[in-house]
């Protein structure tokens, strides 16, 4: 293995690592959205909707969002019908299709965190809330979203990372991410390991660089939750 | 195919996962050192990254292996043992939180009673730890089966004819592929329902010596 060749992969693998994030950034971004979506319609009380919002995520959580993407990619394509509208333009592209079905895949997971987030707010903290007069949106504002946030990063951060991992299923549908330019290498070069090992690392260290800001926001959201300090500390802070 | 593969890759997954896992409660500071790396590689690299790396890496190591002994050419290693080798090592990864997690849960007193008792280690083992960690870890272990059961759709890349595969002959061969990738999505459902119903009524079933709040 030669300095050369590994210094010629990693720049060429760090040239697609843009792609990679934006289809990560965009798709997280874009099924956040549709998340809050099914989530307002899981916990709206109308039996219709959440009967909806059942069922989508039972079938995104359900299948395989390799099965999601072609169904999207090659699927819809398929229909002449689908091809004469003006969603054509987008269909067609490659980078769309990834976002999208990356994003409704996302959609689904995120949908059961933000649930499982409202769902942990104390009963008491809201009755608190509307007992001192406020109302609907402050009541949102100030105490159901800052503690839905911090139940749900924990989960949140797990959702984030498996969406890097799952970028990497983008390099099958003809998009130039960290994935495919290493197979292309390996494919050109016929080295077997280094191109590989090097894409792993490149994942490994965007992954670790993300939990690690992940975690250092948690810290900075849940001051209440550090230990108290000592009795025999000099209360400065106090 | 598809069954095949995930129950084999799960099955390599448990034995990986209890061995990081014991790695990590083992106390020594090398062991959790091994098991916490292992457990950070195999959860932050993308699970298609392993997979190619497992199939065209064991296939490399192989053949490497053939020439010296004196065999010339290209020894491929069965895409079925290389597809279930990664997705079980990536299953590995998870299941060793999932039976450290369920170890640390058992109480202490139990463990002290039984060494009080007079059982070696072995019996403590088999009669008071194995029980009780399949219970606790079986709703995660749910959970696991159905990644595991999602990421063999992964290993269609290396030609192996499971269920996406074969979706994808069919979509390519009738020109439908919009009905085939459904059908297909449709088989992996029924497939993750059934699962749940198994997995709920072994939870039932392990949890038959114990008494549930408020029954």
């Amino acid at each position: 293995m030669d300095t050369a060749f590994l210094l010629d992969t990693f720049l060429r693998l760090i040239a697609a690592l843009p792609l990679t994030l934006e289809v990560w950034a965009l798709s997280v971004v874009l099924g956040g959205f549709v998340a809050l979506g099914v989530t307002a319609a899981r916990l709206s009380g109308s039996a219709p909707l959440e009967w909806f919002a059942r069922a989508y995520v039972f079938v995104f959580r359900g299948t395989p969002l390799l099965v999601q993407l072609f169904v999207v990619y090659y699927g819809l394509a398929s229909f002449p019908a689908v091809r004469a509208t003006f969603l054509w333009p987008l269909l067609r592209s490659a980078f769309f299709c990834a976002t999208l079905s990356l994003a409704l895949c996302t959609a689904a997971y995120q949908s059961e965190i933000f649930r499982m987030a409202v769902a942990g707010i104390p009963r008491g903290q809201i009755e608190a809330a509307r007992a001192c007069g406020m109302s609907r949106w402050v009541l949102f504002r100030r105490v159901i979203f800052p503690i839905a946030l911090r139940l749900a990063l924990p989960a949140y951060a797990t959702e984030l990372i498996s969406m890097v991992k799952a970028t990497a299923l983008v390099s099958l549908v003809t998009l130039w991410d960290v994935m495919s330019v290493s197979l292309k290498i390996r494919n050109d070069t016929l080295v077997t390991y280094t191109p590989l090992l090097v894409a792993g690392a490149i994942y490994f260290v965007v992954n670790f660089l993300l939990a690690r800001a992940l975690a250092a926001l948690e810290y900075v959201l849940s001051p209440h939750l550090r230990g108290r300090p000592l009795f025999n500390r000099a209360p400065d802070v106090l | 195919m598809t069954l095949m593969v995930a129950t084999v890759a799960l099955l390599i997954g448990a034995a990986i996962g209890a061995l990081v896992a014991s790695a990590k409660l083992s106390g020594s500071r090398w062991g959790a050192a091994i098991g916490d790396a292992y457990a950070a590689v195999f959860r932050g690299v993308p699970e298609l990254l392993v997979i190619y790396f497992v199939y065209f890496g064991s296939s490399g190591l192989l053949s490497g292996l053939g020439h010296l002994v004196g065999f010339e050419g290209f020894l491929g290693v069965p895409p079925f043992l290389a597809g279930a080798l990664a997705v079980g090592v990536i299953s590995g990864a998870y299941q060793a939180e999932l039976y450290r997690g369920a170890y640390l849960a058992i109480a202490k007193g139990e463990l002290e009673a039984a060494r009080a008792c007079g059982m070696g280690p072995m019996l403590m083992f088999r009669r008071i730890v194995t029980p009780q960690v399949i219970r606790f870890s079986l709703p995660g272990l749910n959970n696991l089966w159905q990644v595991a059961l999602k990421d063999s759709s992964l290993i269609s890349v290396t030609g192996l004819t499971e269920l996406m595969r074969a979706s994808q002959v069919a979509a390519g061969s009738t020109r439908q592929p919009f009905t085939f990738y459904i059908a297909g999505g449709a088989l992996y459902l029924v497939l993750t329902v059934f699962s749940n119903r198994l997995f709920e009524f072994a939870e039932k079933r392990a949890a038959r010596g114990t008494r549930r709040a408020g029954a």
